[in-house]
């Protein structure tokens, strides 16, 4: 692990990340974690019209066979403590899309006492997709950007610091 | 085909007494206050009387009132065999709610009243499981009181977000 | 996440040497496949015959009633959407319904016509999503993207409405926001002509498959008194026999001038009352609600559509309990007021909140998998349960 870590990169490794990122990002496997009124959005992206399925994207039940969680709805401080159990459930590489203004920073229930607001609280977030609800199209463009952050991953050689530290 | 309003009141004060107050508001919404000790007699007579045969509970909500000092317990009935309805209020002290429970005379009663214990604190005597429902189990005080102030954190997920809006 | 309360049960082997077994306690939910929402059932099995399924819920709980108190009367209506987000024109009909009782304010009759068109469209909208994710939670794939294609088109007519294809924010205390744009209510009569021979698509692809029947025929018997000892509304009522609608009982709007049935169910796969009945129920109110559309479309007024209220709305103290037939039932509105710019309380009353407190009774001696189709019977969703 530790020589290829440190092997320069090259031509040959980074061909072999675009395919391993082409491989992964054709096939991200959902996780429906519909919560409130987004969920329905969600399920009508999924459908006939705006298809996700063109996109390799299955929803799954279990955190333990997805990619992607898509938090799409309203998390309550109730429900804040269980997502935090799932998202450690799914197996890396791990994605999180936040659907929604309630997922994103609590939408127009940041006047509740008992909603979290934002699920960036409690697990990290890869891309957020705004609106109340977002259209299908808005959560199809959500996506294929996560798509384009997986493509630009580097699996074979890391950098050896943090990207963002200085000495 | 059911009683007009004056008429179930007339009935009620006939068979329990002193324990219904006057009649007060007109129409459908009008209602009379009952001794908040003897609300399980009145069920007791609203359901099992032939003229009256109130045999379902419609609604239970519970309405603070921190000016007259007391906390409201408001029940609609309605009756499906005559097809008439009624409205009996129960007024509980602020500091010290307590109301005999109605649910061994309508089994409806069973869950709104749980969630009157949950969000305004009004213990119910008798009841099978009066435990929390909507909120958490281990959170503090009851929402929906007028004087309920929202802690600032929740298991370590604070509770309020600085705007996003940067003027 | 705690299974405080949920005790254990073991039963020891008799001295001839019995078996030693113990009741599995499992917890289903919060997350899980099926499509109703955030609920939670703990369930207390034997192998798979269920003890009991204790319903857990809370995990959507918004806090809708206590912010009524904080954004007034009208701010209060986008909050209304998400009471109940599949159905969301009834509830913003509730609240402005709710509103001008208290206030006393007539609202005009093309108005009313509006909000019954915009409501018995929702009925439909509602119905499809139930009637297929319970096809779904069944097993059967297909009868739901049939039911989200049809959506789809549903979508599009609410979008040219008003704007949304979900939370709708339709409706105002005194009529409704737009008028009917030009040229969509042609649009309606081809979506109806379309729609009407697909409901009988429908019937023939999943209502009476065996399997179908099979899993639902006879699962859950709730017997009338029952029904309405727990307080069910809606088709869960009218799917044990007991024929009541509040548009035709207490009728509010223009209903009186409508003319349409009630269906009930008959018992037809099993008994009266069970998993079935309530199905077949959804299925023939949305035949109805192409009558009532129909209908509307016929004898629609000219004239204005909102009374003027002012933007500082201030009723007159008091209190009002109204009543509609939302798409899972009787949904009612207490609302308070204290003569100021903002309610004292808001009490919303609907139909799932009932329909999940019986499910731990009905769950007795079922199976697990039986437990699905009495969820998906009784169509719960978890807005309407925790608001």
């Amino acid at each position: 692990m530790s020589l290829i870590n440190s092997a320069p990169e090259m031509a040959l490794t980074t061909t072999v990340d675009d395919l391993l990122n082409w491989t992964r990002k054709s096939s991200l496997w959902y996780m429906m974690f519909g919560l409130a009124c987004c969920a329905i959005e969600m399920m009508q992206t999924g459908g006939p019209r705006a298809d996700l399925e063109r996109f390799g994207m299955a929803p799954r039940a279990t955190p333990r066979v997805s990619d992607v969680i898509i938090v799409s709805g309203t998390l309550t401080l109730k429900m804040a403590l269980r997502t935090k159990l799932l998202y450690d459930q799914m197996p890396e590489p791990r994605y999180a899309i936040s659907m929604g203004s309630c997922a994103n920073c609590g939408g127009l229930f940041q006047l509740a006492y008992s909603v979290c607001d934002g699920v960036d609280r409690v697990i990290p977030v890869d891309v957020y997709v705004p609106g109340c609800p977002p259209r299908p199209e808005a959560l199809t463009e959500g996506l294929l950007k996560l798509q384009q952050k997986i493509q630009q991953e580097r699996w074979i050689v890391r950098k050896s610091e943090p990207v963002g530290v200085r000495a | 085909m059911g009683l007009d309003a004056a008429a179930i009141h007339a009935r009620l004060r006939e068979r329990c007494g002193d324990v219904v107050g006057p009649l007060e508001g007109q129409g459908r919404n009008a209602w009379a206050v009952v001794d908040a000790a003897r609300v399980k007699d009145v069920a007791h007579v609203a359901k099992s009387d032939e003229t009256l045969r109130f045999d379902c509970l419609s609604n239970l909500s519970g309405v603070d009132y921190p000016k007259q000092g007391h906390i409201q317990v408001v029940y609609h009935l309605f009756s499906y065999a005559l097809r008439h309805g009624f409205v009996l209020k129960v007024n509980a002290t602020r500091d010290d709610p307590v109301v005999p429970t109605v649910s061994d005379v309508w089994s409806a009663a069973d869950w709104m009243e749980r969630e009157v214990f949950d969000l305004l604190g009004v213990t119910f005597t008798g009841h099978p499981d009066l435990r929390r429902i909507l909120m958490p189990e281990d959170w503090p005080g009851h929402p929906l009181r007028k004087d309920f102030v929202e802690p600032q954190e929740y298991h370590g997920i604070p509770t309020s977000r600085e705007s996003l809006l940067k003027v | 996440m705690s299974l405080a309360g949920f005790e254990v049960e073991v039963q020891r082997a008799d001295a001839d040497g019995g078996v030693v077994t113990e009741d599995m306690t499992l917890s289903m939910g919060p997350q899980h496949p099926s499509t109703h929402g955030v609920l939670r059932f703990v369930v207390r099995a034997d192998g798979e015959i269920m003890k009991e399924a204790i319903p857990d819920v809370g995990y959507l709980h918004r806090s809708i009633e206590k912010i009524s108190e904080k954004v007034g009367w009208h701010g209060f209506l986008p909050y209304t959407d998400r009471v109940d987000y599949v159905a969301a024109m009834f509830c913003n009909h509730g609240w402005t319904m709710a509103c001008e009782a208290i206030a006393g304010i007539e609202v005009p009759k093309r108005a009313d016509y509006c909000r019954v068109i915009a409501d018995e469209l929702c009925r439909l909208h509602s119905h499809l999503l139930s009637v297929g994710t319970m096809a779904m939670d069944i097993g059967a794939f297909t009868p739901f993207t049939h039911a989200i294609r049809e959506r789809e088109y549903l979508n599009d007519l609410f979008e040219e409405l008003c704007g949304s294809r979900l939370t709708f924010h339709y409706m105002r205390i005194g009529g409704v926001g737009w008028d009917l744009p030009p040229g969509w209510t042609d649009k309606l009569s081809h979506f109806l002509d379309r729609f009407e021979p697909l409901i009988d698509e429908y019937d023939r692809l999943i209502s009476y498959n065996k399997i179908f029947t099979e899993r639902l025929g006879g699962v859950a018997i709730i017997t009338a008194e029952e029904a309405i000892d727990y307080n069910l509304v809606g088709p869960n009522l009218r799917g044990s026999g007991i024929r009541y609608d509040v548009r035709k009982d207490i009728p509010y709007s223009i209903y009186p001038e409508l003319e349409f049935d009630v269906p009930v169910g008959t018992g037809e796969m099993g008994a009266v009352g069970d998993c079935f009945d309530r199905y077949i129920v959804r299925m023939r109110e949305m035949r109805e609600s192409c009558k009532i559309l129909r209908q509307c479309l016929r004898q629609i007024p000219d004239g204005p559509v909102i009374t003027k209220v002012p933007r500082n709305f201030k009723p007159p103290a008091g209190d009002a309990y109204v009543r509609l037939e939302s798409a899972r039932g009787d949904m009612g509105w207490y609302v308070v007021s204290d003569g100021t710019a903002f309610p004292h309380r808001c009490r919303i009353r609907t139909g799932s909140f009932s329909a999940i407190s019986i499910v731990q009774r009905v769950s007795r001696n079922l199976m697990i998998a039986d437990l699905i189709a009495v969820i998906a019977s009784l169509d719960l969703v978890a807005p309407e349960i925790d608001r």
